[in-house]
């Protein structure tokens, strides 16, 4: 197949090994084109024969990377999408690596949403760059689906099928044989801890299993990409624990995974880096540790009810404190001298030193009011 | 050009999707193409056909039941294409969110819509196959005329399909559907030249059932249940193929601007 490969399509000796451990299909041409992107893919098209069921035959093209070149799953530049004038996403721009745990935060009508869908090519981009796959998602959005898993935010399993067949269903969407999809969805339903649900119908299933199901759903297709949008919202803790325990075993697997999710435990848990978004724009970036250190310190001290005298201490210092209603949060690097020092001088009940969490960030970049 | 549908084979996977439902649910699926003509024709032919008597067919006397059982089958064309892609299309695209789920795989949603039109299609050519069986008892058509019902059953399930996607494309709620079936499918039902020959009518009212799909596609069918076949019924069956390609195209892109956003 390699020796196919002609000359002027300039392909070098480290691709050419590439390729050779890539088994093409047997019945494709080799036709290898190279497109510039930015040097870091090389687009490999070929255009492969398949029957499908003896309707007709049609060009199928797809693209190879080497493997030592491929850096980015994800590549957003300066993104936007607008919805009847509103900006839903204003001007964002990030990147995500493979094998990546890549986690999108924000409240209720920051633009996660919106941004994902726009990844998975549900939602077409108003404006700027958006390449998955280093493949720009308005050219190649049918090639950049079939290699990456999406769950939804809503459960929208097949009610009128059971459990496995809507694995098996999926899979063929996909065109993945019946023999192999079959074998794909007993091991995923094993994975996700479903197998004695083989045959229930959806509706017989608990918003946990649901849940689980969509995620074995969009590992079918063995992708890439795994895009989550609030994987665990509705779960009892059971479950999001159990969810959470599967998506670090695909993590550590070298699977990329890009997360949407207002829990900040879990974006804690399983991101390797984050944006915090509002508005339709990126307020921050980094990963969690460096986020909280870089925001909020290390510790929060936290006094209930606080008394004047404590209120015009803070107030004349120049500690980085918040108040809320009944409380005084104080932000600090250095919990413990502070914490001593203020819990004997100004109060003597109420008071606690805590760690900072990726929660005070949340709260302190996108404020307290409510949003919905 | 942009606005042309983007159709790929995959659209056959929607078919095959339905098609494995359908294995669970056959039994109520097609009962009605069994039951139906031989309620109709028990109702029509014994009780009212004794009242009119015979009907006059391009100049020749036909019994009112071998008048009607041609029709019957139209109607039953019209019926599942179209029940198909509102009710049945609009619990998955806006209960169940099937589309939805389809749009995150390889398939888009021209080829989603393409697969469920066509899956009506077929749905009105099976109970078109089932009905024509059970009317053949009744020896009230004439063969080998009367087979090419079948693929006119795919046609005419296209075109009402097609119509009835527009509408699910714009319906805000699954209650709306009573308008398009007020205002369109009983006005057909009864006045297509289904139940009383056309020249009955006003002028006017015949000038309006030229409009109207369901007039051509009875008149195909009568016509190739009786064995006669005239030239005239290629402007029909051009009528046809245009209305299905108009309202196929029309159904994807309400569907992209409802679905696509």
């Amino acid at each position: 197949m390699v020796s196919a490969v002609p000359p002027e399509a300039g392909i070098g000796v480290s691709e050419m090994t590439y390729l050779s451990t890539k088994t093409l299909p047997s019945n494709g041409q080799v036709e290898l084109t190279r497109t510039p992107n930015r040097g870091k893919y090389v687009t490999l098209a070929f255009t492969a024969q398949s029957d499908y069921y003896g309707l007709d035959r049609w060009d199928y093209p797809a693209r190879m990377r080497c493997e030592e070149m491929v850096e980015d799953l994800v590549f957003a530049e300066d993104l936007h999408k607008t919805f009847n004038g509103l900006k839903a996403v204003d001007g964002i721009s990030f990147r995500m690596s493979k094998g990546e745990c890549f986690g999108i935060l924000g409240p209720n009508g920051a633009g996660k949403t919106t941004t994902v869908r726009m990844i998975y090519g549900f939602s077409p981009v108003s404006s700027g760059t958006l390449e998955v796959f280093g493949m720009d998602i308005n050219k190649h959005a049918r090639l950049i689906k079939a290699k990456s898993g999406v769950c939804q935010q809503e459960n929208n399993l097949d009610p009128d099928l059971t459990v496995f067949q809507n694995l098996v269903t999926f899979a063929s969407y996909f065109d993945i044989p019946r023999a192999t999809a079959k074998n794909r969805a007993s091991e995923l339903l094993r994975f996700m801890g479903l197998e004695h649900k083989k045959r229930a119908k959806i509706l017989e299933l608990s918003g946990g299993m649901q849940r689980r199901l969509v995620i074995a759903r969009a590992l079918i297709n063995n992708p890439e990409l795994l895009i989550l949008d609030e994987p665990t919202t509705g779960l009892d803790p059971q479950s999001r624990h159990q969810v959470w325990g599967r998506l670090a075993e695909l993590k550590a697997q070298g699977l990329g995974i890009l997360l949407t999710t207002h829990y900040m435990e879990e974006a804690a848990h399983l991101c390797d880096r984050l944006v915090i978004m509002d508005h339709g724009r990126i307020l921050v970036e980094g990963g969690p540790v460096e986020l909280i250190h870089q925001n909020v310190g290390a510790n929060v001290i936290e006094i209930e009810s606080p008394s004047e005298t404590l209120l015009t201490y803070v107030e004349e210092s120049d500690l980085d404190w918040e108040r809320l209603s009944h409380r005084l949060l104080i932000y600090t690097r250095d919990g413990e001298t502070l914490f001593r020092k203020i819990s004997e001088s100004f109060c003597d009940r109420g008071c606690s030193l805590r760690m900072a969490t990726l929660e005070d960030v949340f709260l302190k970049l996108t404020g307290r009011e409510l949003r919905d | 050009m942009n606005w042309l549908p983007h159709i790929s084979p995959r659209f056959f996977r929607i078919l095959q999707r339905n098609g494995q439902v359908l294995r669970r649910t056959w039994q109520v699926n097609f009962l009605p193409p069994i039951l139906e003509p031989v309620l109709y024709l028990l109702a029509f032919g014994a009780g009212l056909g004794l009242l009119v008597g015979d009907v006059s067919y391009r100049g020749e006397a036909v019994s009112y039941v071998a008048y009607i059982a041609p029709a019957l089958i139209a109607i039953n064309i019209m019926y599942n294409g179209f029940f198909e892609n509102t009710y049945a299309s609009f619990v998955r695209m806006y209960y169940q969110k099937t589309y939805d789920a389809i749009m995150a795989t390889p398939l888009n949603l021209d080829e989603i819509v393409t697969g469920e039109i066509v899956w009506g299609a077929v749905k009105s050519l099976i109970a078109t196959i089932l009905m024509v069986a059970v009317i053949s008892f009744f020896r009230l058509l004439v063969y080998p005329q009367a087979l090419l019902i079948v693929p006119l059953a795919f046609l005419g399930g296209l075109a009402f399909g097609s119509l009835a996607m527009c509408f699910t494309a714009v319906v805000p709620q699954i209650e709306v559907f009573n308008f398009p079936i007020f205002l369109f499918i009983t006005p057909m039902f009864l006045f297509s030249g289904t139940f009383f020959p056309l020249e009955t009518l006003p002028h006017w009212a015949q000038t309006l059932a030229q409009v109207l799909p369901l007039t051509h596609l009875v008149a195909i069918v009568r016509a190739l249940a009786m064995g006669k076949l005239q030239a005239q019924l290629l402007l029909s069956l051009l009528y046809l193929i245009i209305f299905s390609a108009l309202t196929f195209v029309l159904a994807i892109l309400l569907m992209r601007r409802r679905l696509i956003n």
